[in-house]
């Protein structure tokens, strides 16, 4: 009984050990980051990794200045196309939930089976046809084309489903019936309130995962002042910043910062959506 | 009965309008345009008029004949699988470490929310601090090694084809095996837990529990993660992009950068790229139809569960009348 003690305090040394050794490999590219950002490139030049912040912040930021990369006219445009995908997906992804819970319709179970069908249908390798489709119509260097298509978005469909057959009871629906409310003001006033939880954890990936999204922005926009943050960030990658290295990790902070900010309010919910996803409870 | 009068059926119709409407043109259009470019003479900047080919499969041909596309469907392979096996392998060990219940670990959610911090960092942002990172002759990479003695002198890792490989296949599994954690570590808590109790009771060791209940109950959870990884893998673009531009000599050149590249960077070949996309498109409807029937099955189990449910209860409400 000893020894079986002993070799779990071994192995239980050697898991912490390797778990804090993960943890400061997740934490130490973006930590060089933030550090070298408030350093000069000459200082940078003479040693790359640094643990003491230095004082060069706004004269790394006033290289931006005159040139291509924004990142005000970036986060702006970001902000819209992603706050506006996360609002459409959010609205009609429990619209569309709610159709397949609280009504018995014939096409019902079909359509419940087409949306899984589609669920992993990406954007991307249909992103030639979108792209010549939004040629056409006029919609390239619009943010548009980043936000209306969200109102379609099957995997959230089918999370709010689960949910919604989880916690949905049809007596409040014949309650407000009974009452003289309309279908559609009770989806709004009555169900949509119930939602709000399962609303809150996809809003998050939705945002996160628009914010992020690299493929369909680059090949619409053209426009620098329509650019959305990473394809600002891509221009960091330009032979201008190349021997500017404490403004390109400047720019690159400038990029993870309010992602941070996002995930260490929300990291409780994020990790929680994240399993509850998978599981498709 | 609760249909008296009002048909309240067409309202399943009317709200899920928006979807199919939105679907319709910007899903399934989208998607049919790329496969009819795809038969088509379409390139060439600004240009939308085309005409169908004579030989409708000729686009087709060329690129599946093309040595560039034919390595770059390899390399996502090869990138893909650098990734995901040290990935998988990484996170069934922190699952089997967090989830026994011998070890007790303090502080997992701290662990788990600093080991999954990578996955909402904008992937183009790490793939420009990577290549900063390993930055030459002077980066952080270059000059930690020398410090700790690894390396003499600094070396020129983006012009090492397989360093190149190897770091964008590091940079997909560091962002993604907190993810592929949770994910398990949610299946494991999903498990009757009097499993648990009663192999502990009769003497099986945590190694035993591990490999002869957990794994066998995961199975479905992680062929789920295995294919949307797939998925996923297959689109690669952001990093590969971003980190080398595809190189050194093609060496991190992904088949979604091969489309890009062919349609976005210079020579307009709509057609060619429509044609590669559809071939991808047509590998990742085969993935998504092993998605789909391990989702249905499990989906139609528990409706009919729930099915069961309502008629007994139905049942027992009948006896108190």
């Amino acid at each position: 009984m000893k020894s079986l003690k002993a070799s779990t305090n071994i192995t239980k040394t050697i898991i912490y050990v390797v778990c804090i050794f993960l943890a400061i490999l997740s934490v130490f590219p973006f930590l060089v980051m933030f550090i070298n950002a408030t350093r000069s490139t000459f200082q940078i030049q003479q040693d790359s990794v640094s643990l003491l912040p230095s004082k060069y912040l706004a004269s790394n930021w006033a290289v931006f200045k005159g040139k291509s990369f924004n990142p005000v006219v970036g986060f702006v445009n970001s902000m819209l196309s992603s706050g506006g995908a996360t609002l459409c997906a959010v609205y009609f992804s429990s619209l569309t939930a709610y159709a397949l819970v609280a009504y018995s319709w014939k096409l019902r179970q079909p359509f419940f089976t087409f949306i899984l069908a589609v669920l992993m249908i990406p954007a991307q390798v249909t992103g030639i046809g979108f792209y010549q489709f939004m040629y056409r119509i006029g919609w390239t260097n619009s943010l548009l084309p980043l936000i209306f298509p969200a109102i379609a978005s099957p995997s959230m469909v089918f999370f709010m489903r689960q949910y919604l057959m989880a916690t949905l009871s049809l007596d409040i629906v014949n309650s407000a019936r009974i009452d003289g409310a309309g279908e559609f003001y009770t989806f709004n006033r009555i169900i949509l309130p119930i939602m709000k939880p399962a609303m809150a954890t996809q809003a998050i990936f939705t945002f996160v995962f628009s914010w992020n999204s690299l493929f369909i922005p680059l090949i619409l926009l053209t426009n620098s002042k329509k650019y959305t943050m990473p394809i600002m960030v891509s221009l960091l990658r330009g032979d201008i910043y190349k021997t500017e290295y404490g403004a390109v990790y400047l720019g690159l902070s400038l990029t993870v910062l309010p992602l941070f900010v996002i995930y260490f309010l929300l990291s409780k919910y994020i990790i929680a959506g994240v399993a509850l996803g998978a599981l498709k409870e | 009965m609760r249909n008296k009068g009002v048909n309240y059926a067409k309202y399943g119709y009317i709200f899920s309008i928006p979807f199919v409407l939105t679907f319709l043109i910007f899903s399934l259009y989208p998607t049919i345009f790329t496969a009819v470019i795809g038969f088509t003479d379409l390139r060439g900047m600004g240009r939308t008029e085309f005409n169908f080919l004579k030989q409708p499969f000729d686009n087709f041909v060329l690129i599946l004949n093309n040595p560039t596309f034919r390595k770059s469907l390899g390399t996502t392979a090869i990138i893909w699988l650098m990734n995901f096996i040290p990935q998988i392998l990484l996170s069934l060990l922190l699952t089997a470490w967090f989830t026994t219940r011998r070890f007790k670990i303090r502080g997992q959610g701290a662990f788990k929310v600093l080991l999954y911090m990578p996955n909402i960092i904008t992937a183009a942002t790490i793939a420009i601090l990577f290549n900063s990172l390993f930055g030459y002759p002077k980066g952080p990479v270059n000059d930690l090694f020398m410090r700790f003695g690894w390396l003499d002198a600094p070396a020129n890792f983006h012009m090492q084809k397989w360093t190149a490989r190897g770091v964008v296949a590091f940079i997909q599994f560091w962002m993604w095996y907190g993810n592929s954690m949770i994910v398990l570590i949610a299946g494991v808590l999903g498990i009757d837990p009097t499993l648990f109790e009663v192999a502990e009771i009769d003497g099986a060791t945590s190694t035993q529990i591990f490999f002869k209940i957990t794994l066998p109950r995961l199975k479905t959870i992680l062929l789920y993660v295995l294919i949307t990884s797939m998925i996923g893998g297959l689109q690669m673009f952001d990093i590969p992009r971003l980190f080398l531009w595809g190189g050194p000599d093609s060496a991190t050149l992904t088949a979604s950068l091969f489309i890009y590249n062919q349609a976005f960077s210079g020579s307009y070949l709509y057609n060619r790229a429509a044609a590669a996309s559809m071939i991808m498109f047509l590998i990742i409807v085969v993935l998504s139809a092993a998605l789909f029937h391990l989702m249905r099955d499990k989906d139609e189990a528990k409706f009919r569960k729930a099915e069961r449910l309502r008629i007994r209860n139905a049942k027992k409400q009948g006896e108190l009348v």
